[in-house]
């Protein structure tokens, strides 16, 4: 009796109701699509690299390391010299390494210089390889596979030539203008850094600087495709590598027989810590948006309460009609908390049903313009439903307000309005 | 036979005042109408307020049907209203957000004793609603599109007349009922009212300052104001 009752009352006030239903929709819908993106970017950040047990570099602090190895940020001070990378690559232990050469760049793009392990064992998310959208992989000298953003961003078809440049800056004078490259594949995104990434052989690396010495070309020394086809162009160095293990078991030891080392100071860390260690730098920004979505929550919900303490004077005279017909203060009380939860129940439901056809409708948009990758799942997370919990707890809290100004209205001592 | 009302010795006052309602013997058999006829002050709605039974703190004796008041908790006053009383005030009776039909259905939500009379007299709660709408003119044919807003306050006040009669109640108790109607408007309304309590056994009792219902009544009580 009082479901259907509490219904025609909110409908005989429409405007208003609609108005509250929906500002608490979009803060619901804004507090956990936050809440989603925040849990699928901190998923997004851990898995940049998975199935990967060391990252080996030259020495220096792990997160400088995780730093341009994994997400091409900033460089490394120096290398490893090639017969230490070898030397690593052929032990026993290991079961892949993929050489990982820095340095170059293409229109403001990372130029990184590998083989062909890195569509064989690179791994992110959960445990997907790296696929080709078109083309085939690093088969040639000058080929250049190209992340799917790089393609997109740049327009570049199969076959188009293309330059490198020397040095990382966005504007870089000294190219490497002598010998072009050509695009052989470009891969699907990922989400990942690499979908910003050119990748080129290390021995194409080792080609375009022939003749180069401390980052200055010699006059007169530079070489013609064709002779450097001819050369050995055996790497000097790699600036990391992602190194696979046979056994997890051996992941310390190895890590602790690189890291003091004496002939090639290296440095070796587990992903998975150094991930660790530059979350707690950027969980900062996740936090702040968390407390800026609970602040729109708290205007939704107060929003909801003015709307429905602005009627309580008009509504006067139902608790009377009400009373007189018998039903109790307690009754009347609860019909107005039954509105206010109905509200926030209906609001809750419409934010969902916002949030979801959101994502639909954004994923494909933002993994595209922002390498952001969000997976559409309906369903709640833990977090989310104690958000979820907490919202429409929130909003049965907000209720008791109207519904004891109600059971006070009801204690009036008389049949009808009193002016 | 019991009466419906049955009052001794009753005696209220607010707290620290002269007492506003001193009424020493007054009883009500079945079916028996009653006029309370007094100006304002003269304590008529308190004497409503405390047979209505929202209203506690009074000496003496009020009987309903045999139960005394003063012996009921809160929540048994607010049941005895629901299965026992129609109330009818002088204006917003209805709720805006039903319909003419639903507005009559109301008591029946509340009490299971009404609904029951209501479907035994006519079959449904909402064919009874029909029936006293139509009884007093106001054919649901006729009213059924319009809302609340739309009547004038003399058919509101049938409407709230339609609904305080709804499920067979033993006591009928209005306050001031005509006082917002014009002459007219007020004969057509107490016609159609006693009219349809003639069918019924229920029992009217109903103040007001308006002298001229005495007309309509076989018994009258005057009271006197306090000043």
């Amino acid at each position: 009796m009082l479901l259907p009752m509490a219904v025609r009352s909110l409908a005989s006030r429409r405007a208003s109701v609609l108005l509250t239903v929906f500002t608490l929709a979009l803060s619901t819908a804004l507090l956990l699509g936050i809440e989603h993106i925040r849990e699928q970017s901190r998923a997004g950040f851990f898995n940049t690299v998975s199935g990967t047990d060391l990252i080996v570099g030259a020495r220096s602090g792990p997160v400088q390391l995780l730093l341009y190895s994994v997400f091409h940020v900033g460089s490394a001070t120096s290398n490893i010299r090639w017969p230490s990378y070898t030397q690593l690559r052929d032990d026993p232990r290991v079961a892949w390494t993929i050489p990982l050469s820095l340095g170059d760049s293409h229109r403001g793009y990372r130029v990184i210089g590998t083989d062909n392990a890195m569509f064989e064992h690179y791994r992110y998310g959960e445990g997907q390889g790296l696929a080709l959208a078109e083309g085939d992989q690093l088969d040639d000298l000058f080929a250049v596979v190209l992340g799917a953003e790089v393609a997109r961003a740049l327009d570049y078809q199969l076959g188009d030539e293309l330059i490198i440049a020397h040095g990382t800056g966005n504007t870089s004078f000294k190219l490497h203008d002598n010998m072009p490259f050509y695009v052989s594949g470009i891969l699907q995104p990922t989400g990942t850094p690499l979908d910003r990434a050119v990748l080129v052989t290390l021995e194409g690396l080792e080609a375009v600087h022939i003749g180069w010495r401390a980052g200055i070309a010699l006059p007169g020394m530079q070489a013609t495709p064709d002779q450097a086809r001819q050369r050995d162009l055996t790497p000097r160095q790699v600036t990391a590598a992602l190194v696979g293990l046979n056994s997890r078991m051996q992941v310390f030891h190895l890590q602790r027989e690189l890291n003091s080392q004496r002939q090639d100071p290296l440095t070796a860390v587990m992903p998975g810590v150094a991930l660790q260690e530059l979350w707690q730098v950027v969980s900062l920004a996740e936090r702040a948006l968390l407390a800026v979505s609970s602040v729109a929550l708290l205007i939704g919900l107060s929003g909801m309460l003015a709307v429905l303490l602005s009627g309580m004077q008009q509504r006067r005279h139902e608790v009377a009609v009400l009373r007189a017909l018998g039903a109790s203060p307690l009754r009347i009380s609860t019909l107005l908390l039954l509105e206010s939860l109905l509200l926030t129940l209906v609001g809750f439901l419409l934010g969902l049903a916002l949030l979801w056809g959101g994502l639909y409708l954004l994923q494909q948009p933002l993994l595209e313009q922002f390498g952001l990758h969000l997976t559409v799942v309906t369903r709640l997370s833990t977090q989310q439903w104690q958000l979820a919990g907490f919202i429409v707890g929130l909003g049965a809290l907000g209720g008791l307000i109207p519904a004891f100004m109600a059971y006070r209205m009801a204690l009036v001592k008389s049949l009808g309005q009193r002016h | 036979m019991t009466a419906i009302i049955d009052i001794q010795q009753l005696e209220f006052a607010w707290p620290g005042s002269a007492p506003v309602v001193q009424l020493e013997q007054l009883q009500l058999q079945p079916g028996e109408h009653l006029f309370i006829q007094g100006p304002s002050g003269s304590g008529k709605s308190t004497l409503l307020n405390l047979i209505g039974g929202v209203l506690t703190g009074f000496s003496g004796e009020i009987k309903l049907d045999g139960q005394s008041l003063a012996k009921l908790s809160a929540r048994q006053r607010d049941r005895f209203r629901a299965d026992n009383m129609g109330v009818l005030f002088q204006q917003f009776n209805l709720l805006p957000y039903l319909n003419l039909v639903d507005n009559v259905c109301l008591p029946c939500t509340l009490s299971k004793q009404r609904r029951a009379a209501a479907v035994e007299r006519s079959g449904s709660v909402k064919n009874e609603a029909k029936r006293l709408l139509e009884r007093l003119q106001l054919p649901p044919e006729q009213y059924q599109n319009r809302s609340v807003a739309q009547l004038s306050i003399g058919q509101q006040q049938r409407v709230a007349a339609a609904r305080a009669l709804m499920g067979a109640p033993t006591l009928l108790i209005a306050d001031e009922p005509t006082s917002a109607l014009d002459a007219q408007a007020r004969d057509v309304f107490m016609q159609l009212l006693l009219e349809e309590l003639q069918q019924g056994a229920t029992t009217l009792l109903l103040v007001s300052h308006d002298a001229t219902l005495a007309g309509y009544f076989s018994r009258t009580l005057s009271l006197e104001g306090q000043n």
